[in-house]
Order: structure tokens, then sequence, then C-alpha cells
């Protein structure tokens, strides 16, 4: 009765999508006359009592879920009776026909919360955001009504379920692939913002102001579920390094360097009504960049650590999709180009300038890491194969990522629409001198490579360049949204910093341990102090237990493991790590040598964490960008309408 | 300005059409990711299972496949969705006159009892594999697996997956030629 419940509840939204979108088309070919008032009327509360449908055909699934409902085969199919409630209800989008679910919850949700709150649009281009949103909608409820049922039942009731995979057992990435598509949703309602734009040639700051907290939003989720995802790839697969340039690692960086360059485009587009093409553009992209990146974890044509999502027959369909919606979006551009074009002109030496520049390297670096990732496929199709990895995306990515560093920390000091570099030459100096200073001073440590090193300058550099814009302010008047942008640089140098130290300074030993012996590596002794197997409820490990001093402070416990899973035969390491304020120590234990020797692999990397905790403080900026635009917007509409009342009153 | 632009948008649209190409094409070819078993053409490794229901309290081992009849050793559990979709080509490859062996794996005694029940029993001996012991020594990634064994205990075939209605055909083949009449 619950999954009929919930069926019936997706095919009744299913209907009202395509109700919202004709009444929508319809309404803007008919006008404000009669009729298409009518129709008008009708958009709004369509596209909430559809976003409330999908949702509650959702929680019906949850429910399927946490109660273990084996007569539904996609709980049978990822659930098991036996699991912590928590995995059972992270099951519910642990799976291909729930994370669509999801997805499309969420997505009509955020038509809805349009539908309720926006009054900023012009109506007629409100009504073409969100036929535009329900037409992306409806490409997404015909995949799950057509294709991959959630609610499917099975014949007969198994009598018991067959679990989740267990690398995905684990709390972090019961949260990780909603965060990313928490991010892609807000994409896609940005896309349809853009489009709705383009119909009704209405691209002003109107349509930046109202897709703004939006493209934040999503912003903020990929920032945080990027970070979260390097972390689970650091300690889970066991190799030590935090950055894989894996094709889907990549293919949730390019929905958020797309993002990162609209959010400054969008500022430009809000306040100085400027680059309206540009922004368009990047909003096709960054949505394309989302969908593309589905593709690619659902396909499997790509080799990637994250296989297990993998289904040829649901690729195609989302691969349809893709060239359906980003496809008509371009056509919709062509022929719309003589309206977009237009806006306010400014000089190169402005805040807009370096905006742009900013734009332009992001773009430059999209542009890179979406070619690496898809070569492989190319040549594939050229008959030969080739993967691409670090020696391609470093040297080349960096070439970029260092003057987008630079016009960081200098662009924020500019003024809008003409400036002078003599204006602001005393800070430029200083920076200058700053980065300088940090570079010879981390030669000093010792020299490791050309580009850790010009990372750690330009972080010194941002750290203090970050905080410039605050200067000769109050601090208690500065806008939130002004302290976003400064908490978020500050995170990229904090970040960068991580990242720098990490590559240069990171010690590896690889040693053969008998029980009671010792090993150096850094500033750690490690003692190998016992070995022994372990059971858990699905896997059997071999764990080693290890005491581990950094330079004279007391020992602290280390217990790596290897595990093997046997529901599908799987072997993983748990890595353990001892984390100290200036980096981490990594452990790892392989197998028995011939020798009965245990293989020990650790590594000393200081101020890995850095990465990480910038990863957050950029979250936090956006956050903090958000809460101050919203506040902002709140204020804006509470004094229109005190005008309008006035002016009535009057 | 508006050229430019227009040019551009129109070389992104060509580049998505040639994506889409490309990736169609891509997604057509078969992919080849099934771990065949390095067992193939060598003996069972030693192992000793316990047997439920019929039984119970007996042992299967290796050397009860070296009594010179082969057979098919299906691999399988209760908690295995595609085990249900295989039960009635195991059920007609049994009225053919294969003999089969069952291996639980990770399974209870009560849900093994409960599938077969559910789903008939075409198995001439089940044996519970708990740890995955035999499922690892024999090469077996997953559920269902079935393999054919000739009468000196020698792995000949493995099957990967459920057994569809075309598969029949081929595994009497295979048992054929491990030497069964």
């Amino acid at each position: 009765m619950i999954a009929e419940l919930g069926l019936a509840a997706l095919w009744l939204a299913a209907a009202l999508a395509l109700l919202q979108l004709a009444a929508g088309v319809l309404a803007l070919r008919a006008g404000s006359s009669g009729t298409g008032a009518t129709l008008a009327a009708l958009v709004r509360p369509v596209a909430i009592l559809q976003g409330l449908l999908v949702s509650f055909a959702f929680l019906m699934l949850m429910w399927l879920f946490a109660r273990t409902d084996l007569s539904v085969a996609l709980v049978a199919a990822n659930s098991h009776s036996d699991k912590p409630v928590i995995f059972k209800l992270a099951g519910t989008w642990g799976n291909h026909e729930g994370s669509m679910l999801l997805w499309i919850s969420v997505m009509a949700l955020a038509g809805g919360l349009i539908g309720w709150a926006e009054r900023r649009l012009p109506e007629s281009t409100l009504l073409a955001t969100l036929a535009a949103q329900a037409f992306v909608g409806l490409g997404f409820y015909a995949f799950l009504l057509f294709s991959s049922n959630p609610f499917a039942r099975l014949a007969q009731p198994v009598a018991e379920g067959m679990g989740l995979n267990p690398l995905l057992q684990d709390i972090g990435l019961a949260l990780h692939p909603p965060t990313l598509y928490f991010g892609y949703v807000g994409l896609s309602v940005a896309f349809s913002f853009a489009v709705g734009a383009l119909v009704t040639r209405q691209v002003g700051p109107d349509f930046a102001r109202a897709m703004r907290p939006w493209v934040l939003g999503a912003w903020i989720f990929l920032t945080l579920g990027i970070t979260a995802g390097s972390y689970w790839a650091y300690y889970e697969l066991g190799w030590g390094g935090w950055w894989f340039w894996d094709p889907v690692e990549n293919a949730s960086l390019m929905p958020w360097l797309a993002a990162t360059a609209l959010l400054h485009s969008v500022s430009v587009l809000a306040s100085r009504d400027a680059l309206r093409a540009w922004t368009i553009m990047l909003c096709v992209v960054a949505f394309s960049m989302s969908m593309l990146g589905t593709f690619l974890v659902r396909s499997g044509i790509l080799t990637s650590v994250h296989a297990f999502a993998v289904d040829p027959e649901r690729g195609t369909f989302i691969l349809a999709l893709l060239a359906l919606n980003v496809g008509g979006a371009l056509l919709l551009f062509i022929l719309r180009a003589q309206t977009v074009t237009e806006g306010e002109r400014f000089a190169v030496t402005s805040r807009e300038g370096a905006l742009v520049v900013n734009n332009v390297l992001l773009s430059a670096i999209l542009g890179i890491v979406l070619l690496g990732t898809l070569y492989p496929i190319l040549t594939d199709a050229l008959g030969f194969r080739v993967s691409v990895g670090p020696p391609y995306f470093n040297p080349v990515g960096a070439i970029f990522v260092m003057p987008m560093l630079a016009v960081m920390a200098v662009g924020p000091l500019l003024r809008w629409r003409r400036d002078s570099l003599e204006r602001i030459q005393k800070p430029l100096v200083f920076l200058a001198v700053l980065v300088l200073s940090a570079v010879i001073l981390s030669l000093m440590v010792g020299y490791s490579g050309i580009l850790p090193l010009l990372g750690m300058g330009l972080a010194a550099g941002l750290v203090i360049g970050s905080f410039l814009p605050l200067r000769g302010r109050n601090l208690l008047r500065v806008p939130l949204n002004v302290w976003g942008m400064v908490v978020s640089h500050f995170g990229i140098a904090v970040a960068l910093f991580g990242m720098s130290s990490e590559a240069a300074w990171s010690v590896e030993k690889l040693a053969a341990l008998d029980t009671g012996s010792q090993t150096q590596v850094g500033p750690w002794s490690v003692v190998l102090t016992d070995v022994r197997p372990r059971a858990g409820p699905n896997w059997t490990a071999i764990e080693g237990t290890m005491l581990a001093r950094y330079e004279d402070t007391a020992p602290v416990e280390a217990a790596p493991q290897s595990r093997t899973f046997w529901s599908p035969v799987q072997q993983t390491t748990e890595s353990a790590l001892v984390t100290r304020w200036n980096g981490q120590l990594y452990a790892v234990i392989g197998s028995q040598g011939d020798d009965d020797r245990w293989q020990v692999r650790l590594w000393w990397k200081p101020f890995v964490t850095f990465i990480w905790y910038g990863g957050i403080l950029i979250g936090l900026g956006g956050l903090l960008a958000l809460i101050g635009r919203l506040i902002g917007d709140l204020k804006r509409r509470h004094a229109t309408r005190r005008i309008a009342d006035r002016a009535a009153a009057a | 300005m508006t050229r430019p632009v227009v040019i551009l948008v129109i070389a992104a649209l060509l580049g998505l059409a040639g994506f889409v190409a490309l990736a169609a094409i891509k997604m057509q070819q078969p992919q080849d990711d099934f771990i065949r078993s390095a067992m193939i053409g060598q003996s069972l490794p030693a192992f000793a299972l316990p047997v439920t229901g019929e039984g119970t309290g007996e042992q299967l081992n290796a050397a009860e496949f070296r009594d010179g009849k082969p057979r098919l050793l299906n691999v399988w559990a209760s908690w295995c969705v595609p085990c249900i979709a295989e039960a009635p080509q195991l059920a007609e490859l049994q009225r053919q006159g294969a003999d089969i062996v069952g291996v639980a794996i990770n399974d209870t005694q009560g849900n093994i009892a409960q599938f077969l029940a559910d789903y008939g029993n075409p198995y001439s001996v089940v044996a519970s594999d708990e740890l995955s012991q035999l499922q690892l020594k024999i090469g077996s990634s997953g559920v269902p697996e079935t393999f054919v064994i000739d009468g000196e205990g020698v792995i000949r075939y493995q099957h990967l997956g459920d057994i569809m209605e075309r598969d029949v055909p081929v595994l009497m083949a295979e048992l054929r030629k491990a030497g069964w009449q």
C-alpha cells in the first residue's frame, strides 16, 4: 500500500509537471488577455503542489526502507533487516532509483519555492522559468516512471535483503551523494532561470538577483560535497592521496568550477548589468557539467573507483536528456543572441575587469579538466587507449590556477567600472614582498618541486590578501556577503597551503616489520606491537596495532586494518590516522611476506588537514554570503512595500 | 560582438553533438568486466562444508566430486535476487538429469530452508558456506555462479550470473563435454 501510494503520487506529480509546462507556455503565447491570465494564475500553485507530491513520494520510499519492506524490489536489492537505522534510511538514496527520486524531489521543491516566494522577476519571466523547470523535470519523471520505477514490487517477497555495498556503509558517504545532488539541482534551477530569461528576453539585474541565492546554495553544497568526497577517498582507499584526477572526481569538480565562475559573473550582472551573454552561457555550462557528471558516474564509460553505480541503459537515458536540454538551450541562445549580448561597458582595470579575468581563467581550467577527462573516450574511439593523470592535470592546470590566485588577491581591491593600479600600488607591493619572502622561506626548509614552492608563496600572499578588502572599514558594518568573500578566499589560501605542504614535505616509508620492531617516518617513531585477526558483521580483517610517538611526546595507538568483505568479495584497507595540529600520520597494513614480516606503509603528511579545513571555510564563506543576500532581499522587499503603501495612502 | 558569440555557441553545439555521438557508440560496445576464475582446468581445492537440510550433520568435501560423475556446482544465497530468477532454469537442468550441488554463501539455515520451500529444491546436496571459504577458493566473485566439475573433480567451466533459458543447453553441453552421459 505504501509503495502504491508513493507511485501514485509520483505519477500525479509528473502530470502536474506537464500541466505546469503547458500552462506556462500557453500563457506566454496568449499574453495577458483573459485566457492567458487564467493559465498564468495556474502555474505557481501547480509548481507548489508538484513539489509537495513528489516529496511525499520520496517520504513513502524512505518509509519502505525504514521498515525494510522486502516485497519492494529496490529495498530487497539494497537493504538488509539487520542494518542500523541510519544506513537503512541512507539506503533510500544509496542506489540509482532512489537517488533519481531524491533529485526530482529536491528539484520540484525548488520549483515550488520559486513559485511561492519569487517576487522580483517580471511575471512572464517567472512563467517561462517554471515552464523550463517543468520541462527539465519531465525528463527525469519519464526516466523514473518508464525505466527505473523505485516502487516496483517483486512477484514474491524475498526472505532477506542484499545489503549495501560495504564501501558505502560509512556515515560520511551516506551524506556525500545527496550533498552533491543538492548542488546539481541548484544548478538546474539556475539553468531554468537562464532559459526563462532568454525566452522573454529579460536578461538583467533582476534576473541575476533572483538567481543568485540558488547559485550560491548550489555552490556551497558542491564545495562541501567535494571536500567530503576528497577526505573519503583519502582515508578509505588507503593510497595516501587526497585527489586522484579520477573521472568521477573530475565530474564533481567541473560543475564546481563552472558554478564558481557563474557566482562571480552573476554578481557583475546584478550590480552592473554587464556580462549578460556570459552569465547565461555559464548557467547552461554549469548545468551541462552536472548532467555530464551524472552521466559519467552512471554510464560507466570511464573506468573509475566509483564503478559500483554503473548501468549502460540508464546512461543512455541521461545522455539523451543531456543532449535535449543543453542542445535546446544552446539553440535558444543563438536565436536570442542579439538581445542578450548588449550590456553595460567597463574598463579593463576595474572590479568587473578582474572578475572577467577570473571567469576566463576558471573557464580555461574547466576546459583543461574537461579535455583530460573526456580524452580517453576520444582516443578509445580512434582505436587506442590512453589514461590521463596527474602529469597532465597538475602542470597544465597550474598555468591558469597561479594567475587566478593573483587576481583573487588583487581583484577585490579594485573599484567598480574604472580604476587604476597606481591607486592600489601599496598593497600590491606589500603582497608581492609577502609572496617572495614565503617562497624564500620555504626554499630554506627544502626545495621539492616548483609547483609546491609557488603554491606556498601564493598561499601566503592570499592569506593576507583575502583580508585586505576589510582594510580601513568598520568591521561591524561590513556586509555579510563581503565577509563571505573574505572567508572563502581565505579558505582557498588555507587549502592551497595544505596542498603545497602535502606535496612538498610528505615523507613516505614502506617497511617490513616483525611485531615488536620499530621504524622511523619523519618526526615519528612507530612500533608494530601486535597483529591479530578480527571479525566484523560482514567482514574479516587483519588488524595491526602500532604505537606511534611524535618526537618526544607520549605515544599514541594506531590500528590500521586490511579488511575482506564477502558479499560481494572485496578487499578494503582501513587506514589509521593520527591527527596533530600540524599534520597527520597515515598508516596502512598490507599482507604478510614470506619471511613472516608485515608490509607496513607509513606517511607523515605535514598540514594535510588544512586542505579540508580550507574546503570547509570556502563553504562557510558561501553560507555567510547567502545569509547576507537573503537578509538584503528581505529588507529590500520590505522597503518597496512600505513605499508602495505610502504611495497608496497619498 | 554578436557574431563571435554565435560562432562560439555553434562550436559548443557541435562539440556537444560529437560527444553525444561518441558516448553513444562507446556504450553500444560490450563491457568486459566479468572476472573469470583462474581455477578452470584445475582440481577443486580441499574444503569441508556442513550440509544443511537433508543430511544435516554430514560434510561436503572435494573427494565426493571425484566419483566419476560430472556435476554442476551452483553458488547461491537466499538473499540474492538473481538466484530467484534462475530457480526455474536450475529445475529444468535437474529435470534433464544434471546432478546439482548447491553451496549457499553467507546464509542461515532458516533462510536457506525458506528459499528452497518457496522456489523449489533442484539440489542433490546443499552445503552452507558461511565464510565464503569455498567461494574464494574456486575463484567465484559473486552470486549466483555455476561451475561444471568433471568426474575427476576438475573445474571445467564457469557460468557467471544467473542462468537464463538460453544458458540451459550450453550448460548441458558443457556437462556432456565433461563426460556426462
